[in-house]
């Protein structure tokens, strides 16, 4: 299309806040996105504060009911009321995954930005390390390193980070190599940048935006890793509660058709991970500055 | 009239409603013509002849308007209909040519596709049918090249296979769509020549879509100049640039660089040459310059022993095809790479007594500076221009960036509204001068400008070189101006040196060079370019519409 | 030799050093543990006696790196230790259950392939189309569906609702007797022994497995299938071809499927990963007895020997997977063949 010397000379500039709320206003998808994500973070952080009964408490007479109106999820083998044990679960699985990715983006992208600017020995030793850990399928690598180091929520995490980290290193690497040799980088050069300030100002925040869509898919599926653990058994155990788990004991109660404890954390699981899916899209056009008009 | 276009009007849906891409053209090609449609990017020539063979993306439809081919009416045709019109009686050819072949296919396979498709080969008689259009088109031992892979072959044979392909069911019409952009310059010329002999030869009508008006000149019959979607004129060669009558083709022509033309005759209406500068002492010197890349059996040398000075207040035009070694010559001056031996010295002083990884601290980094090709590849695309701008401005100098900044833009006519603006949000040219102001942000001696007007259409471009013409007289600063185009080396630049395969091969003044070259590369790489018309008649041009007259 | 056995053969080469390195992880999570590796091996309920045994038979004792030489040579004749709970060797246990696991994961990977594949590419060819929009719900909802999740909804509908599927208790209801070890997959042992009810019986209980770990990639598989196909629809070459007037047809499958399906093989590593872990989340909500329940099952009781060898065991598996997929690259992309 034509190249008018005055392009886009009659629009105004929108500040960072006017250009989310255009971006949300365009995709109404990523505005659902972010609705579900701030109601999971809120209930997260008030997790105690709105649950109607104690997550622990059992009570042998309630065992078992169907949802009601005193039970909205219905009670659990022990007469625990799972709507509060759900509640209380979002706060654990959320701490979980957040820290975990947080850690494998920290790490995984100073490794991936290094070997992919600098290249040579150091690309090669990170690849190495890197490929080491993906030639592992990612679970089954999982499961060894907690068995290995402990059942403990602590070693959910560390397992977690450590399956998540090659995609971060990964992604990094590419997105430098990339811009390595780009116009910019080398005009940085030219303005006196060193190379580490080339990397971290100039290259990195460029790398950002199609990082920022692989968080936010890590973190559903670092959720679902969680959760798997859990479910076979590692990490947390009875009575904390916690998605996986609480689908691990419901699921012994769903062929005599008591479907309520096993379906109610299954599926708060699943919309926080449909969530974040969702999230990683909106995210990018955030983040990516071609997208401000 | 062969082929008829009436009112074309061509729509696209897009995000921001319909959008009017090409309105109101019309034109013809006769039996035998080369038809020329010249115009600036966004001119709609590309989807006018899309439009013919109906092969618009998705969103696009013809809204209004015929196109009739040799009688029949290709608006009213059904898909079907079509395909079979494509390749058997209309064809084309595209640029990029090794992206416009199927990465996997065997190129001789890729032929016999078409030549199956429209009944022209059984499965029998296909390879060797195939093997006869890749002879055609002058291929060197088709036989061999039948089984190779697009990857295997260089952008010239990729686009010679192209051209078999699209010839292979020997169509009366062939279109052309900027068919030589992105190839060297000495492959355009060997390309646009076999495409004119075959169009004669077999009487095929043809149509040259370019950006590039001194290329339709000399290949074209008659030129039809569009801009913005609309026609503006339309005529022979030779009374187009003798008389234009309309402003934008004046324009055009104007821009276009040409013999007896200087800087500011290249814009409309034409302002005075800025002087050039007082030269002085030597600047910088090249001492035996070599740059080798990998070792033992795979050692790549990219720049084999060069040497050369520039003087204070001088432009030195560095001239070469893709892969002469002229990039990597201008890396290791600029400091961003080390050389593997030789000298660098800027006022006296060696250059290399300081790793490349290092000098970016160094307090000569401010005296060296470039401009770059792209400027859309070479702005930070989070930076606003006045941050790309005012980067250098806080790390090389001690200067306060506001000021500054202001300064700069005001010096190379970017608007001071735009400094807050996105690269993206802002056209070619404008990126050009921000990349200019970036450059010149330290103060600068020497200023290395690597194909700065390569991406800009040919106005811009005209715009740009006066611009970094008067920036040269007011700030005596040096250039090394590296490129391609031998036009426009000449406006700009004292002295030239050429170079092929990582050596010099020629140097000397500007006008011995351009009106007697010695060597005989620089005389092919002259030969190649291709001259527009000065106002009186070229007697290469007379030849080859006589040649063209014999054939019929 | 020519260059493709040549490029094949590098390609074999090339997947030592993944085997080395999988090897040293294995070492390295079964001794280099927090506290005393010996007393994991012996297990929750040792003596003190039995866990000295161990200590010398594992040779701790010993500096590390002649461990990891014992550790290699072990592995080399087949020794993977011994599972806590049963007493045998654990490399027997899983090349016992193995078949099992295979049978459900080749399964789903048909299963899966086969909607996965035709739905991306419809969708790609069709864009806009109702195709492509059940394409991209089945995509967005794919990636978030925890697989024990869909596995239970599953057997909540199918077995207990609508009474269709078989009780999840495994490979074949105990009304039939298991037929006759060729391959080890029940449905064609079966067939291959002329049983047709058997044949069905096995057929019947995998369903619900195979469905449950095909749901599971069937997202990935589908959006990269969509995304190879679009890209290669709106390529350069396709614009040739069709202005050269060839038919939609070939267009579309001769040309541009082609193209599409090389990215498509390179997610296949990635997706047999995930099934790979996946399998063992199915295999305890099913009760299939593969090597993924043997893995779940040691897990409960802290048979660590067991643990390990499964890890180690799919992690060869996956190795030689992704050898087989690097192969089947090379042959395909003439591009690759130069090296």
């Amino acid at each position: 299309m034509a190249l008018a010397e005055n392009t886009n000379a009659d629009k105004g500039q929108r500040g960072f806040g006017g250009h989310v709320l255009y971006v949300l206003s365009e995709n109404p998808i990523t505005a659902v996105a972010f609705g579900l994500f701030a109601l999971i973070v809120i209930v997260a952080i008030l997790g105690p504060l709105i649950t109607p009964y104690d997550p622990l408490e059992s009570n042998a007479a309630r065992a078992l009911q169907p949802p009601n109106a005193d039970h909205w999820f219905g009670t659990d083998s022990v007469g625990r009321d799972v709507f509060s044990r759900v509640i209380i679960a979002t706060r654990l699985d959320m701490m979980i995954s957040v820290a975990a990715v947080a850690l494998s983006f920290v790490v995984g992208s100073i490794v991936g930005s290094i070997a992919g600017y600098w290249g040579g020995w150091m690309d090669a030793v990170t690849g190495r390390f890197v490929d080491t850990i993906m030639a592992f399928p990612l679970f089954v690598l999982a499961m060894g390193i907690v068995a290995a180091m402990g059942n403990t929520v602590e070693n959910i995490i560390y397992a977690t980070a450590i399956i998540n980290l090659p995609f971060y290193a990964r992604v990094a690497r590419a997105e430098v190599r990339i811009r390595r040799e780009a116009g910019f980088a080398q005009a940085a050069r030219l303005a006196g940048n060193t190379d580490i300030q080339v990397l971290a100002l100039h290259i990195f925040p460029n790398a950002l935006p199609p990082m920022m869509v692989q968080i936010s898919l890590n973190m559903g599926w670092a959720i679902l890793n969680a959760a798997g653990l859990s479910f076979i058994g590692l990490g947390v155990r009875p009575p904390t509660a916690e998605w996986g788990i609480m689908v691990a004991e419901g699921a012994n109660f769903v062929v005599s058709g008591e479907w309520w404890l096993a379906f109610f954390p299954g599926l708060a699981l699943m919309i926080a991970v449909f969530a974040f899916n969702l999230l990683g899209d909106g995210l990018r056009d955030i983040v990516d500055p071609r997208q401000r008009t | 009239m062969f082929l008829d276009v009436e009112n074309l009007n061509v729509t696209f849906k897009t995000r921001r409603g319909l959008v009017s891409a090409v309105r109101d053209v019309s034109f013809t090609v006769e039996k035998g013509e080369t038809l020329g449609i010249v115009g600036e990017s966004g001119s709609g020539k590309s989807v006018s002849s899309y439009a013919i063979m109906r092969i618009l993306d998705r969103n696009g439809r013809i809204a209004n308007g015929r196109v009739s081919f040799d009688g029949m009416d290709l608006t009213a045709f059904s898909s079907r209909e079509m395909r079979e019109l494509r390749g058997r009686e209309i064809s084309m050819v595209f640029q990029n040519p090794r992206a416009a072949l199927n990465p996997i296919r065997k190129v001789g396979h890729q032929i016999e596709d078409v030549l199956r498709r429209h009944a022209r080969a059984t499965k029998y008689t296909a390879r060797k049918e195939a093997i006869k259009a890749l002879e055609a088109v002058r291929i060197s031992d088709p036989e061999k090249r039948y089984d190779a892979y697009p990857f295997e072959l260089s952008g010239g044979m990729c686009q010679r296979i192209v051209i078999a392909i699209a010839l292979a069911c020997d169509p009366r019409l062939l279109i052309a769509d900027e068919p030589t952009t992105g190839l060297d310059v000495t492959t355009q010329k060997v390309v646009m020549d076999l495409l004119a002999e075959l169009t004669t030869r077999r009487g095929m009508s043809s149509i040259l879509i370019t950006h590039d008006l001194g290329l339709a000149a000399e290949y074209c019959d008659r030129i039809v100049v569009m801009k913005d979607g609309e026609i503006v004129e339309q005529g022979k060669p030779d009374a187009l640039f003798a008389r234009p009558a309309n402003v934008y083709t004046r324009r055009l022509i104007s821009a276009t660089p040409r013999p007896g033309a200087e800087i500011g005759d290249l814009v409309d209406p034409p302002v005075a040459s800025p002087p050039r500068p007082e030269l002085g002492a030597p600047l910088l010197q090249v001492k035996k310059l070599c740059k080798v890349f990998g070792h033992g059996d795979d050692a790549v040398t990219a720049v084999d022993d060069i040497s050369f000075d520039i003087r204070e207040g001088e432009t030195l035009g560095l001239v070469g095809e893709s892969g002469c070694g002229k990039s990597t010559t201008s890396s290791m001056i600029m400091r961003l790479m080390d050389p593997t031996s030789g000298e660098i010295l800027l006022d006296g002083k060696p250059m290399t007594d300081v790793p490349a990884a290092k000098f970016a601290r160094e307090p000569r980094r401010a005296s060296l500076q470039m401009v770059f090709q792209d400027a859309t590849d070479s702005i930070n695309p989070r930076f606003t221009a006045r941050q790309a701008i005012a980067d250098p401005i806080r790390r090389l100098t001690d200067e306060s960036p506001k000021g500054r900044v202001e300064e700069l833009a005001t010096q190379v006519g970017l608007p001071l509204t735009l400094l807050d603006r996105f690269p993206h949000q802002l056209s070619g040219g404008q990126k050009a001068r921000v990349g200019i102001a970036r450059a010149l942000a330290s103060r600068p001696k020497l200023l290395i400008l690597d194909e700065p007007t390569a991406a800009l259409d040919v106005s811009i471009q005209a715009v740009v070189l006066n611009l970094l013409a008067e920036l040269r007289a007011s700030l005596g600063v040096s250039y090394l101006f590296v490129s391609h185009d031998l036009h426009v080396v000449r406006l700009l630049c004292d002295r030239i040196i050429v170079m092929r395969k990582g050596r010099i091969v020629e140097e000397g003044v500007t006008a011995s060079i351009m009106d007697n070259p010695t060597d005989d590369y620089t005389k092919t790489l002259l030969a190649a370019t291709p001259m527009a018309p000065s106002a009186e008649r070229d007697g290469a041009d007379t030849a080859m519409q006589v040649e063209r007259a014999i054939a019929e | 030799m020519n260059p493709r056995t040549k490029l094949i053969l590098f390609r074999v080469l090339q997947a030592i050093p993944a085997l080395a390195g999988v090897i040293l992880v294995s070492f390295i999570l079964t001794r280099m543990l927090p506290g005393d590796p010996a007393a994991y091996f012996a297990g929750p309920a040792a003596t003190p006696e039995s866990i000295a045994e161990i200590r010398a038979a594992m040779g701790l004792d010993r500096s590390l790196p002649v461990q990891f030489l014992h550790y290699v040579l072990d592995l080399f004749s087949g020794d993977l230790g011994n599972s806590l709970s049963t007493g045998q060797p654990v490399l027997e246990e899983l090349a016992r259950r193995l078949p099992a696991s295979l049978e459900l994961t080749f399964t789903a990977l048909l299963l899966s392939c086969g909607i996965a594949l035709p739905l991306g590419i419809a969708a790609a060819v069709n864009q806009g189309s109702w195709i492509d929009h059940v394409c991209r719900a089945v995509v967005t909802a794919g990636v978030s569906l925890p697989t024990f999740f869909t596995g239970i909804v599953l057997v909540y509908v199918f077995y207990y609702l609508l009474g269709w599927a078989p009780s999840p208790l495994g490979r074949l209801d105990f009304v039939y007797l298991s037929p006759p070890d060729v391959t080890g997959f029940y449905v064609i042992d079966a067939l291959l022994d002329g049983d047709m009810e058997t044949a069905w019986g096995a057929a019947r209980q995998l369903i619900l497995p195979a469905t449950t770990l095909a749901l599971f990639t069937l997202a990935p598989l589908a959006r990269m299938a969509r995304a190879s196909m679009l890209q290669a629809l709106s390529s350069d070459y396709i614009r040739t071809a069709r202005a050269a007037g060839l038919r939609e047809g070939q267009v579309i499958f001769g040309y541009a499927f082609q193209n599409a399906m090389l990215p498509v093989v390179t997610t296949l590593g990635m997706v047999f990963s995930f099934m790979l872990g996946a399998n063992v989340l199915v295999e305890k909500v099913f009760a299939w007895p593969g090597i993924g329940s043997y893995a779940v099952e040691a897990l409960v009781v802290s048979d660590y020997a067991a643990v390990q060898g499964f890890v180690l065991a799919m992690a060869i598996l996956f190795v030689l997977l992704n050898l087989v997929i690097d192969i089947l690259y090379t042959v395909v992309d003439p591009r690759t063949r130069e090296g």
